[in-house]
């Protein structure tokens, strides 16, 4: 590479790290003041994007239209986000953390419909900035004008954020919730503005991110998962509720993004290195080294002491076995009477009911919320569909095989994400998933790239749609018992006795690290075993099994069920897998509506279907005593 | 007579502020020693450098003689050193048998089964040492929801799992009735003669310290300043500064 090249990939990388920088930064100040880890905040850059799209349209190719576009489209979002607050999470501040960011799925879901209702699923080219649209010379090499500008950008937007914090009371409240929420209640202010406030600037500085890409970036639908991957990992490399730490991860991940497309192929002692393919991982992998060696990012602070360490969750009861039994024979029966529909989505159901009760054990009971869950899940799908087509097993074998390979990836996966916890740790799983899902996605030779792999069907004697729901039933409800059995077991114990006190755990002698990282592989290995079930329903597999999206739908099934009853998450995915299925078939837009009803659910069940269902249940019977 | 714990140069900085510095001392078996001074003298850090949760800037800490500095919480418990939290830290989902019991299986090294029940073994003992800390009616109530003062008495209960040699007790009365203070630190000094225990305790409530601790030392903002028997404290003209606000 020459010096010029790499000046171009400098100043590319820069340009690319201004809008992932305000992303970030609307992020970060977000969560400081509301102690909400909005997933939404990719979907309104998402926004940002296709409103400046229109606007221009709209006010012609002109500088002046294009530069008002790009406002207009800034406070449109920024007025969205300020409605999501005052519609939705205003009434769920006192409902459990995680409660809120279910809510923060749904408006992912709601949004990306709407959006795909506006603007069709069409990629949508932006014109070049008018008047700006021709480029320098520097070095021999013409660089964009627009580009230059946006690495403007990025500094002038620090700049006014700092000023605006340093300088004004609204700075002030802001710098004093992130310290302490409470405290600001204490004081007299008026949280509700001062939130809807928060969410107005944290969104219009995503909105912003997204409207000045419009020369660079097609808008498309996919890019809320994208961007909010990017944005977490920023955020947690500069250190939560750091600017300046935002600023600077934002300038390193842009920049060593831009060299890895810069620098290509080459050729070191005979081996080929495609960093190119690199981009993808690249960020996850210095999100992954900054963590270990700075386990609260660049700029970032240890969390002051919190007063509220997560929520109590009440204490576990085992269902009742007469209860269990009865649903059994139920299971059991269903092919006797239902069409090959019926047990089809059954199929599918106990499958995600492994998924999400595996999840449910380590995000609940063990205190680990997972953002990346889908890795152990695709990885076993893979794992299985890889040892029947490549290494040529019989398909028991890799169905057996299959939940100790993702339990392996879950153990190395594991070691790292221990050493943290909360929101950093839930990230690092974020980011692991993605590079997992990166390699699926990129290693066409061996797991078939962005097509996935097909063939893979089950032996002869379980080909019978009914033959194979017996034996997911069997295996999947063998998995759910195991975890079941472990929560009441002197291990499980030992892990909600860690959520509940770190501090008390080791002082009582308890390991809590090797507790947690043995948790971590045992639900690895059992979503492995619910992805491998999977695969071999399906007959092939794509890398979706270990994507963002599958992620969350996770997530959104143990949320929806409540975390805190066993039974929860397990209805859960069976509402989530009927409802999808269900309204798949007759619209387009099924994520809306799926996510409009868990809105309705949140705001209406702020304990999760299950718990307000016993709610009303205890409700009832008092009324009736 | 012989010192379970030994403490010898004692040093720790955050910061510019030097929380401890130069502090020595020690405490034998069946032994109380009060550790008093006012807020921010730097007890608590002194507690945290003694059970492994913060390392001393420099400094030996001996436990029967053995060095114990650089060692994790865990280990140092597993040599028999038992800690209460100034902050009380129980396990709030567990109900008060079973945070005993989670100390006991501990100490018996039995937390890795995981297909037994948890709570099949050990519920004689547990209750045994409940109901030396007058908790056993309360056994089955859920730590979430008790009184603060019920807490400080479930922590004893779990500090006293593993026979300890050491225990430690930061601020162990804070939030009790006045009353139930005094019993509680009597109940401390009854065990821990009869099973050659030594304490070492901070405490706010000159009753208890004066009624219970064998012997006393001040701290001042992170310096020794007065050691010895209750009496000669009591009259120290220095001891009296700190706590009188004098001319410091
Ligand atoms: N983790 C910490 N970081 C910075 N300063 C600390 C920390 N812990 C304690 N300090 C400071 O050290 C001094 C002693 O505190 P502490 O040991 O809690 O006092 P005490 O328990 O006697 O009230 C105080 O000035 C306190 O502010
Ligand atoms: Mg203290």
């Amino acid at each position: 590479m020459t010096f010029a090249s790499i000046l171009i990939q400098l100043l590319n990388g820069l340009a690319a790290a201004s809008s992932l920088f305000l992303v970030s930064a609307g992020l970060s100040l977000i969560f400081g003041v509301t102690r909400i880890v909005n997933f939404a905040h990719g979907s309104l850059y998402m926004l940002g994007l296709y409103a400046a799209y229109s606007l221009i349209e709209l006010l012609g190719r002109t500088p002046l239209g294009f530069w008002s576009a790009v406002v207009l489209a800034s406070i449109a979002v920024g007025l969205v986000g300020a409605a999501i607050e005052v519609v939705v999470l205003r009434r769920i501040y006192r409902a459990p953390e995680l409660f809120q960011l279910l809510a923060t799925f749904a408006v992912v879901l709601v949004i990306k419909d709407a959006a795909l209702f506006a603007w069709g699923a069409e990629d949508l080219v932006g014109p070049r900035a008018p008047g700006l649209g021709e480029a320098v010379q520097i070095m021999g090499k013409r660089i964009p004008v627009y580009d230059l500008l946006l690495i403007a950008a990025g500094p002038l937007v620090l700049g006014i954020m700092w000023l605006l914090l340093a300088r004004t009371r609204w700075g002030a409240l802001v710098r004093a919730a992130t310290q302490d929420r409470e405290m600001v209640g204490a004081l007299g202010v008026d949280q509700a503005k001062l939130f809807t406030s928060v969410f107005f600037v944290g969104a219009l500085l995503a909105g912003l991110g997204g409207a000045l890409q419009i020369p660079r970036e097609p808008a498309n639908l996919d890019l809320d998962l994208s961007v909010i991957a990017d944005a977490f990992v920023v955020t947690v490399v500069g250190g939560l509720g750091s600017l300046g730490g935002a600023f600077l991860a934002a300038i390193l991940i842009g920049v060593a993004k831009a060299f890895c497309i810069g620098i290509g192929t080459v050729h070191v002692f005979g081996f080929e290195i495609i960093f190119s393919k690199l981009v993808m991982v690249v960020e996850f992998v210095i999100m992954g080294v900054v963590l270990v060696l700075r386990p609260y990012g660049l700029l970032g602070k240890k969390p002051a002491l919190q007063r509220a360490i997560g929520d109590i969750l009440p204490p576990l009861t085992s269902p009742r076995w007469q209860v269990a039994v009865a649903w059994i024979v139920l299971f059991l029966l269903i092919p006797l009477f239902a069409d090959r529909y019926v047990v089809v989505l059954m199929t599918d159901i106990a499958c995600f009911a492994l998924f999400a009760a595996s999840l449910h054990f380590i995000m609940g009971p063990a205190g680990m919320v997972s953002f990346g869950h889908a890795a152990y899940f695709g990885l076993g799908a893979y794992a299985a569909a890889l040892l029947f087509k490549r290494a040529g097993l019989p398909m028991e074998a890799a169905l057996l095989l299959a939940p100790f390979c993702a339990g392996l990836f879950a153990l190395v996966y594991g070691w790292f994400c221990v050493r943290l916890s909360g929101v950093y740790l839930a990230m690092l799983t974020l980011a692991f998933a993605q590079i997992s899902w990166s390699v699926v996605f990129q290693w066409d030779a061996l797991t078939g790239g962005s097509n996935g792999l097909v063939g893979i069907w089950p032996s002869a004697w379980l080909a019978g749609k009914s033959a194979y729901y017996y034996m997911t039933l069997a295996l999947c409800g063998a998995g759910i018992a195991l975890l079941w059995r472990v929560l009441f077991s002197p291990f499980g114990y030992a892990l909600r006795a860690g959520r509940d006190s770190p501090l008390r755990a080791e002082a009582i002698g308890i390991d809590l690290r090797s507790f947690q990282w043995a948790a971590f592989a045992l639900v690895g290995g059992l979503a492995g075993l619910a992805g491998a079930v999977f695969a071999f329903s399906k007959g092939s597999i794509s890398p979706s099994a270990v994507s963002i999206a599958q992620s969350t739908d996770g997530l959104v099934m143990v949320l929806l069920g409540g975390v805190e009853t066993l039974t929860g998450p397990v209805v859960g995915a069976a509402i989530f897998t009927w409802l999808r299925d269900e309204v798949a078939r007759r619209t387009e837009f099924w994520r809306a509506v799926l996510g409009l009803t868990i809105l309705a659910i949140v705001l209406l069940f702020p304990q999760g279907l299950v718990g307000g269902l016993k709610a009303l249940a205890n409700r009832w019977r008092e009324a009736r005593a | 007579m012989n010192a379970v714990l030994q403490v010898e140069g004692l040093h720790k900085a955050f910061g510019g502020v030097q929380a401890v510095a130069d502090v020595s001392f020690a405490v034998s078996a069946g032994e109380l020693l009060a550790l008093i001074g006012p807020n921010g003298a730097g007890k608590s850090t002194c507690f945290n450098m003694l059970n492994g949760q913060l390392a001393p800037d420099a400094g030996v800490v001996r436990l029967d003689g053995k060095d114990i500095v650089g060692l994790t919480p865990r280990a140092i418990w597993r040599r028999g050193v038992g800690r209460t939290f100034q902050i009380t830290a129980t396990f709030a989902s567990l109900s008060v048998r079973e945070n005993v019991q989670m100390a006991l299986y501990s100490h018996a090294g039995k937390l890795r089964s995981l297909l037994q029940r948890f709570g099949a073994s050990f519920g004689v003992e547990a209750d045994a040492l409940l109901d030396q800390v007058g908790m056993l009616d309360q056994a089955d109530r859920i730590c979430g929801v008790l009184a603060y003062g019920d807490l400080k008495r479930v922590e004893l209960a779990m500090a006293l799992a593993n026979r300890p040699r050491l225990l430690l007790m930061d601020e162990p009365t804070a939030g009790m009735a006045p009353k139930e203070r005094v019993a509680l630190m009597a109940l401390t000094a009854r065990l821990a003669r009869a099973q050659k225990i030594a304490v070492l305790f901070t405490e706010h409530d000159m009753d208890v310290v004066f009624g219970q601790a064998d012997r006393i030392i001040v701290l001042d903002r992170g310096r020794l300043i007065a050691g010895g028997i209750p009496e000669d404290v009591r009259t120290n003209p220095d001891v009296r500064a700190v706590y009188l606000g004098g001319t410091h």
